[in-house]
């Protein structure tokens, strides 16, 4: 299998395909059955963020390597909107779409590391990490 | 995909069998609301053992279903949330707050019979009884399953008198369950 693999995403069907694809890979790379539910977790709200603000994108699953360790990274990308205010996208309980989604705070917490870039009108782009343990 | 949904008495149980997209769990929340009137179902069970995921958009969808249900007088349970995915819930900040939930289908039949019974709806609960030819729809029994009476499938079409006299005596015209309907 060649990583990453991409996922484009369109519509809540893509949602979850890329949470199932998301599952598929996790496993293959070792996660425990715990973890593959917040991965596909994790995935599922990214993808779904793609689906709402931004109305397509792809997200990104492979695998990386670092010291000994051993995990899976996700990238979600679009060419949405952007966030124009990051802090305040990453503050518990806010959401722009009427409570859709817990947002990215919820995100951080089911993965070990969490990066967000994002240009208003260019896009956004979401990377996140879990280690195997 | 179509989530099945099987009317047990007065109630009716949604098995959501895999992987759900947003468009399938809107329809099965407009499916159960409409089948509450038509059956005049007095709760709903939703059972979501086999769901891979259960996100910010499957949570608020049950909490609407729920919410949608007591409208119309019915009450809901969701039962068979996986440890993994509970675990999934808390970590992304997912509530099912004002919703009932129960270990599984047995405990999820357990709570609303106690429910409608403490609610002074009290209908007795009809034996199972499987419209004929259709058998594979009912369930299959299990130990503690407070529906499931075995009975041979011919007694099922002819109602005995007598049965009636040795059942809880219903109040008048309360009990349009003989009909069975499974659809």
């Amino acid at each position: 299998m060649t990583y990453p693999e991409h996922v484009p995403v369109r519509s809540d069907a893509d949602v979850v395909i890329a949470r199932q694809r998301g599952r598929e890979i996790a496993s293959l790379l070792g996660f425990s059955a715990s973890d593959l539910a917040l991965i596909a977790t994790a995935i599922s709200e990214l993808a779904r963020n793609i689906v709402l603000y931004a109305g397509s994108g792809e997200i990104e699953i492979g695998h990386v390597e670092q010291s000994e360790r051993r995990g899976i990274e996700i990238v979600a990308r679009d060419q949405g909107p952007g966030i124009r205010n990051i802090p305040q996208a990453m503050r518990d309980g806010f959401s722009t779409s009427g409570g859709l989604g817990l947002g990215l705070p919820g995100v951080k917490r089911l993965m070990d590391e969490f990066e967000i870039q994002s240009r208003p009108g260019r896009g956004t782009m979401v990377t996140v990490r879990r280690w195997t343990r | 995909m179509d989530v099945p949904v099987l009317k047990q008495g007065p109630f009716l149980i949604a098995t959501i069998q895999a992987a759900l997209n947003d468009a399938d769990l809107n329809k099965l929340r407009r499916s159960l609301v409409e089948q509450v009137g038509r059956h005049r179902s007095r709760g709903v069970i939703v059972d979501v053992t086999s769901l891979d995921v259960l996100d910010s958009f499957a949570a608020r969808t049950l909490r609407d279903i729920a919410h949608m249900t007591g409208f119309r007088g019915a009450e809901t349970v969701i039962v068979g949330i996986h440890p993994d995915l509970a675990f999934a819930m808390v970590q992304l900040g997912l509530t099912l707050e004002g919703v009932a939930t129960a270990l599984d289908l047995e405990e999820g039949l357990a709570y609303l019979n106690e429910r409608t019974r403490r609610l002074g709806a009290t209908r007795p609960l009809p034996s199972t009884r499987v419209v004929a030819g259709r058998p594979a729809m009912a369930p299959a029994p299990r130990p503690g399953w407070p529906l499931a009476v075995a009975r041979p499938p011919h007694a099922i079409l002819r109602e005995e008198p007598r049965d009636r006299r040795r059942a809880k005596p219903a109040p008048e015209g309360a009990d349009p369950d003989t009909r069975r309907d499974l659809s």
